[in-house]
């Protein structure tokens, strides 16, 4: 069972992060669910969403206490680590965040992402870089189905950014090895 | 013996419960007429609205739905856009259509829902007992305006006609009476041609038709007629608002 | 069909259109708004008609009018919008029409919220305009199961000639889980020979709802009554879980019985033999679930998102032989399973 917080500003790619995480759980035959922070907040701000991919029926789609936090911003760092579990893993963008000091009890994994999405040159792969680092330290689903799910999460004009993508992800898991 | 004069089609053989002196009587057989003269009574579906003729769907012989106050331009819709090929009518009241129904009647017309619209303007609530309606005159006494109608209180009474035609989905607009023969001849020309501009499938059609409430204005018939004649026609100027030919 | 990961409201969407509606009138709010969007964009691939309304209380008359003219027919709204849309609903119920219904309920009163709620379950159950009706309402947990519903709705809609409700909340609506449109089994529904299509060879068809004869009127009552009363007796639906050899029984349904549903297996964890009965219609209300319920049963546990509504129909459920506690939220926020798995420990003495 994994239950995730992808969390970040509008615009860092974290609900079609969470989404393409629930599309390969689907591939893999798993139970899934994805579920945004809805309302005023998606118009600026931060967003969320939370994605639960497990062998069992899945309870509450809401999640109180994530196993993982994928914190793109300052914000959501703030907002989300504070609810992971005791033995939970938090990783985050340290790009945009200077994590002084937190909780002890948790895994830390801190990711440049948009430093090495400079590096690819395509910024807005950050999202992407990040998915490889989680991939790499939590096998909650395989690289390949989110390959699959890339294709279907990314409408068919837009395929010719399959490659960098995957680029990004390569990259974020070397990052973390 | 030759049948010189007989009921339309398009009307049942239900007695009105209309009062005695009322120009409803007078409308719905114009429409029925029509209906008749075009043929379409089989292909017609009416909505009746709330208000005297609350009980139109028993005295016109096509396909009825009974609509809540208000609603029969938004029931009309619904009905039309399952059947586009069927000619689909409102017949509505002034506190129907201009009072609680005025923005499904705005939104019909704005539409171009290809739909007729026979509105009953008598300036006063029948059905409840004479209150006050939004196309009473100025000074025009009601239960509800026993002092008469006062505009600094409660405004100006709502020209429909004249509002619609600013729509450009409302081809056709226009405005008749039945107070005499000759006017009630102009106003089976109007229905009928709303019909026709229906079946054409230019647009939204309407027909404002002065009418008469003897009872709840306290007057004789033939007094009535008369006061719809020298009082609302100079408010509510009778004509041709909007037609097709002008909309091209 | 293969499995596809969908919006709860495009899903709405989608099922209506598999189980054959072609027309969708509905007026914009949150948190519903994908489901017009979706209709807007797939009913003209399918020859359909959508059609934004000026408002919800015309939206619900374009159904009655497209119900009336024989069409199979939905609109959605959240909670505000449905109170708009209660006199045309009951005017559908009075003049026997079906369609259907999608309320995504938001917390209320007046305005309320955009967040999640189900403090509308009076509303949708106990009638909700004026007169004697009632609603025919499903309140599914998943959205494959609203799927499911949604499909078989627009045949019950049509045997009963009633209006069906789907009450979902906003978590049901915004999240995303795998869904197959499967067929469902179809049910003998009689021709609509009373639908106003033009009298061609027939006598004029009216639908309508009034009846200035009390007498007819109260004809007519017991009519509908009769159908209610049919509904009671063959479409009651529930799911049971872990109550077998229940003490505590808790019942909730929608999002919170999934919620409900975590918390169940942590009591057992701790030593609470606990169990979920989840109401999957809420009118018809599934009494007959409650005497399947062991003689283990010492206690019941409603959970809600409201200041407690259902836990009336479980109290009369219940009949007094066991107590009924409650434990509920309101304005928009979902129960947590600590709060709920404290409430339930609380009843059952403590920690074991």
């Amino acid at each position: 069972m994994a239950e995730m917080i992808f969390a970040g500003f509008g615009g860092q790619g974290v609900m079609s992060m969470g989404m393409m995480v629930a599309y390969a759980g689907m591939i893999e035959e798993k139970n899934v669910s994805w579920i945004p922070s809805y309302g005023p907040e998606m118009r600026g701000g931060t967003a969320n969403c939370a994605v639960v991919v497990t062998a069992d029926e899945i309870g509450s789609p809401i999640i109180t206490e994530p196993d993982v936090v994928v914190a793109m911003n300052l914000p959501s760092m703030t907002k989300f680590e504070p609810m992971l579990k005791p033995g939970g893993m938090l990783i985050y963008n340290s790009s945009l965040i200077d994590r002084k000091e937190g909780r002890d009890d948790i895994t830390v994994i801190a990711v440049p992402a948009n430093d090495l999405a400079s590096e690819l040159g395509n910024t807005r792969v950050a999202n992407m870089i990040v998915m490889g680092t989680l991939l790499a330290k939590t096998k909650i689903v395989g690289v390949e189905s989110i390959k699959k799910a890339l294709r279907q999460v990314l409408p068919a004009h837009r395929h010719d950014l399959l490659g960098v993508n995957e680029d990004a992800m390569k990259r974020g898991a070397e990052y973390v090895k | 013996m030759k049948v010189v004069f007989e009921r339309p089609s398009a009307l049942s053989d239900k007695q009105t419960h209309y009062c005695p002196g009322c120009t409803h009587g007078i409308i719905h057989r114009l429409v029925a007429e029509a209906i008749d003269e075009l043929d379409v009574r089989e292909k017609t579906i009416g909505v009746a609205s709330v208000g005297c003729s609350v009980l139109a769907y028993e005295y016109f012989n096509c396909d009825m739905q009974q609509a809540a106050h208000g609603r029969a331009p938004a029931v009309a819709t619904g009905i039309k856009r399952v059947h586009p090929d069927k000619v689909v009518f409102t017949y509505q009241g002034d506190g129907d259509l201009a009072s609680i129904g005025m923005a499904e009647i705005v939104h019909a017309a704005a539409r171009g829902e290809k739909i007729t619209t026979i509105f009953v303007n008598n300036t006063i609530y029948g059905m409840t007992g004479g209150q006050m309606a939004p196309t009473s005159l100025v000074g025009q006494k009601t239960t509800t305006s026993p002092y008469g109608r006062n505009p600094e209180h409660c405004g100006y009474p709502i020209r429909i006609a004249e509002l619609l035609s600013t729509l450009q989905g409302a081809v056709s607009v226009a405005r008749v009476s039945v107070h005499d023969v000759p006017n009630i001849i102009k106003a089976k020309k109007a229905i009928k041609k709303a019909f026709e501009v229906q079946l054409s499938g230019a647009g939204f059609s309407i027909v404002e038709v002065l009418s008469t409430c003897p009872t709840n204005w306290g007057k004789p018939p033939l007094e009535a007629l008369n006061w719809l004649k020298e009082n609302m026609i100079p408010y509510y100027p009778l004509g041709e608002y909007r037609t097709p030919e002008e909309v091209k | 069909m293969a499995k596809q990961l969908m919006k709860g409201n495009e899903a709405i969407g989608e099922a209506a259109i598999q189980a054959g509606c072609r027309y969708f009138f509905g007026y914009p709010i949150t948190p519903q708004n994908e489901v017009p969007e979706y209709m807007s964009r797939r009913l003209p691939e399918v020859g359909g008609v959508f059609l934004q309304a000026e408002s919800e209380v015309a939206a619900i008359n374009m159904v009655y009018g497209a119900a009336g003219a024989g069409a199979r027919v939905m609109t959605s709204s959240s909670s505000p919008g449905i109170s708009l849309k209660q006199e045309g609903i009951s005017y559908i119920a009075g003049s026997e029409l079906p369609c259907v219904i999608i309320n995504i309920i938001r917390g209320g009163p007046g305005l309320g919220g955009i967040q999640p709620a189900q403090s509308d379950y009076f509303q949708a159950t106990k009638g909700g305009g004026h007169g004697d009706y009632n609603l025919f309402v499903f309140a599914p947990a998943s959205v494959q199961e609203m799927v499911d519903l949604i499909m078989e709705s627009f045949d019950i809609a049509d045997y009963y000639r009633n209006p069906v409700m789907i009450m979902g909340d906003g978590t049901l609506g915004q999240m995303m889980e795998p869904v197959e449109f499967k067929a469902i089994k179809k049910r003998d529904l009689p021709p609509k020979d009373w639908a106003t299509t033009g009298c061609v060879g027939r006598e004029h068809n009216i639908i309508n709802s009034l009846a200035l004869v009390a007498e007819n009127l109260e004809k007519h009552n017991w009519k509908l009554q009769e159908k209610y009363k049919q509904m009671k007796e063959n479409e009651q639906r529930w799911e049971l879980y872990k109550t077998e050899d229940a003490e505590l029984v808790m019942v909730a349904y929608g999002t919170t019985a999934r919620i409900v549903k975590s918390v169940v297996n942590k009591l057992r964890e701790q030593g609470i033999k606990a169990g979920l009965l989840r109401p999957i219609t809420i009118f018809p209300y599934p009494e007959k679930a409650f005497a399947l319920l062991p003689d283990s049963v010492k206690a019941f546990l409603t959970v809600e998102m409201s200041a407690g509504q259902m836990v009336q129909d479980v109290r009369l459920a219940v009949n007094g032989k066991r107590p009924v506690h409650f434990c509920g939220r309101t304005g928009g926020i979902i129960p947590t399973p600590a709060e709920i798995t404290k409430v339930a420990m609380e009843i059952m003495g403590g920690e074991r």
